[in-house]
């Protein structure tokens, strides 16, 4: 290593000054990503069964969702009351984390019959917004492809029951559908590979 | 100077250079050798062992644990309901040597932590810079009567395994109109709000099988984890079924015997058809062999490592360790592992340990359906381990029955992932 005494008195000359002004030391992202992994699987990769996979998730929807948490804007079980406990800096943190993983789609248990029902429904109500089956992190719209089902029927029942917002053009397309439309739709998301 | 920190200073300055001239002689003189010994397989131990692999593959890591199997005790009261099978709480080490962990099915019988040296019962010795201790929790003798044969008629089950399938055997050979006994442990003991979820998974198998009988819990506390939520469990599903007993109310049991399966609580005797007796606990006894406990029974450490305020060089995770307010719960366990192994991979790499961040969620199926949880997160607050204000607290207690049953469904989450994220 080339860190000659000179260079490193500098060095330190300026961090002191830095370090004045510096009010808490932060952990790493993987290290609060990592107390994640309990419930979401190392690296974000959940083995379920209701537990969703945060890996590749856009940042902000990660950034979203815990404010939506921390807020109680979102309902959740025990979300709420872990969201609390991040700062900004640090859900940023690891949103960025999770976002620079790969999309992980975990083998789900599903309704192969439905699955193929919800296909269609997929292209005619969902594909708009949710692109490339629900697995493009880019639409800010949470992966819907490969997620566990129980977690999508909770998603699902949350916002037909007015306990979480839904943009207004999902809402539009969800109104139209029937319930044995929706349950379709949501195990061909729980479907893809 | 108040506000300045090490760990930024050092990052800043960088590299392992920087801190010799800065005078941490300590940290530089592990910087040439990168062997880790881990004591314990559970869950602890596997993942401490398994995430210094991932962070840094250049260091060796050998995890020693007796066992080739391991049950969690997690989930291991839904076997005693009948909801579970000892199959499914079952984890193997294979995962483990996937990520090139060299694991080793010995026993630890001393740590010599001035010549960094692991002993086992096989005659084995490994050298290490830095030793991981996770062996876990062994009992106290607060209990007259209670020795290893007692243990065999009147089962803890607070190491899954064979104790949980004899006390299940127990459980299904009782005559309906028979009266379990649970004797609870005085705090601090691995997982607070075990004994009551435990209560009441025994509950939902009496109902459906031995609607006649009862079950007493008989505590050494007159307060608990989660009790406001436990009470109303068992006002809604057991009434009639389980009833509990504080230690002012005469339920802090004093003496067994075995030979009649009676609880002593002073002179009063209770006499029961199955009995499970567990008691006071401290760390195992590898930990105080290797002078890592204090008066108590169980290993300081420091709340940014996890090194051993006793000895150096080597760090204690899990239930050993005296981690409050973490509880001894699974979770903290896998989060604390992930701290100290991120804290060990920086030592040996020549840098100082950054700041730790850690969760606890505990989980308790009590009823059909019906599943409360504890959460909280944690920090490092002037040097010492504090929950994160604002966070965490209990399942409300009016959450509605579509939220307590999500909360089955994320509990069975929690126990596929957290076995995977340990030893998979
Ligand atoms: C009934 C019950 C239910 C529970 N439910 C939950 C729950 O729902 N959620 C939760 O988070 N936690 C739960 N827990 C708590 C959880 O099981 C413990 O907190 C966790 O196992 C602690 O991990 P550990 O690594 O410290 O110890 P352990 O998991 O006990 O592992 C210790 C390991 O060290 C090994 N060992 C001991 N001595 C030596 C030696 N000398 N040499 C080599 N190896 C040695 C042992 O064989 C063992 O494998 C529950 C506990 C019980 C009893």
């Amino acid at each position: 290593m080339g860190c000659n005494k000179k260079a490193l008195v500098a060095l330190i000359g300026s961090v002191l000054m830095v370090g004045a002004t510096q009010v808490n030391a932060e952990p790493t992202a993987t290290m609060l990503a990592n107390t994640c992994a309990g419930c979401h699987g190392t690296e974000g990769k959940s083995v379920g069964p209701a537990s969703p996979n945060l890996a590749g998730i856009s940042k902000a929807y990660f950034i979203d969702s815990m404010n939506g948490f921390k807020n109680d804007e979102r309902p959740g079980t025990i979300m709420n009351r872990i969201a609390k406990g991040y700062s900004e800096a640090q859900i940023d943190a690891m949103a960025a984390y999770f976002a620079g993983l790969p999309v992980y789609k975990a083998e789900v248990p599903h309704d192969a019959a439905k699955a193929k029902m919800g296909a269609e429904v997929y292209d005619k109500s969902c594909a708009k917004c949710h692109d490339e089956n629900g697995a493009l992190p880019d639409d800010d719209a949470g992966i819907l492809a490969g997620q566990w089902l129980p977690f999508l029927e909770y998603s699902m029942a949350d916002f037909q029951g007015g306990h979480r917002e839904m943009p207004k053009k999902m809402k539009k397309q969800v109104e139209k559908l029937s319930d044995d439309e929706i349950a379709a739709v949501l195990n061909y998301f729980a479907s893809q590979k | 100077m108040a506000n300045f920190t090490r760990r930024k200073f050092i990052q800043v300055a960088g590299g392992a250079a920087a801190i010799s001239t800065l005078g941490f002689p300590a940290i530089v003189g592990a910087a040439g050798g990168k062997k880790v010994v881990v004591v314990g397989g559970g869950v602890g131990g596997a993942t401490a062992a398994k995430y210094i692999r991932m962070a840094d593959s250049s260091i060796d890591v050998t995890l020693i644990e007796p066992n080739t199997e391991y049950y969690t005790c997690f989930m291991s009261n839904e076997v005693l309901s009948g909801h579970r099978k000892m199959e499914s709480i079952k984890v193997t080490y294979d995962g483990l040597k996937g990520h090139g962990v060299n694991v080793v099915h010995d026993t630890v019988t001393d740590i010599d932590a001035a010549g960094k040296k692991v002993m086992t019962a096989g005659g084995q010795t490994f050298e290490f810079d830095r030793c991981v201790v996770a062996p876990g929790i062994s009992f106290q003798d607060n209990i007259e009567g209670y020795d290893a044969a007692a243990m065999e008629k009147m089962p803890h089950a607070w190491k899954a395994g064979e104790q949980t399938v004899l006390l299940r055997k127990q459980l299904e050979a009782m005559p309906d109109g028979g009266v379990v006994a649970i004797a609870a442990p005085p705090n601090p003991f691995r997982c607070p709000p075990g004994p009551y979820e435990r209560a009441c998974q025994i509950g939902m198998y009496l109902q459906a099988h031995k609607p006649k009988s009862k079950l007493i819990i008989m505590d050494a506390k007159d307060k608990f984890s989660k009790m406001g939520l436990f009470k109303q469990a068992f006002e809604r599903y057991y009434k009639g079924t389980i009833e509990w007993v504080g230690a002012s109310d005469g339920g802090k049991v004093t003496r067994v015997d075995a030979a009649t399966n009676t609880l002593y609580v002073g002179d009063t005797a209770h006499k029961v058809d199955v009995a499970n007796v567990i008691p006071a606990q401290k760390a195992a006894a590898i930990a105080e062999k290797a002078g890592l406990t204090n008066d108590a029974g169980w290993c300081p450490i420091d709340g940014r490592s996890f090194e051993s305020s006793m000895q150096p060089g080597v760090h204690v995770i899990g239930d050993a360790s005296v981690a409050s307010p973490l509880p001894k719960s699974g979770y903290a366990a896998n989060s604390e592992a992930k701290v100290c192994a991120a804290a060990i991979v920086e030592l040996l790499n020549g840098r100082e340990p950054g700041d730790p961040a850690l969760v606890n969620t505990c989980y308790s199926v009590v009823g059909p359906n019906d599943a409360i949880s504890v959460a909280m997160v944690y920090d490092l607050q002037d040097g010492k381990l504090g929950k994160v204000s604002g966070s965490g607290g209990l399942t409300p207690s009016d959450s509605s029955p579509e939220m307590r049953s999500r909360e089955v469904q994320y509990a069975y989450s929690w126990f596929e992932n957290i076995k995977n994220d340990s030893w998979g």
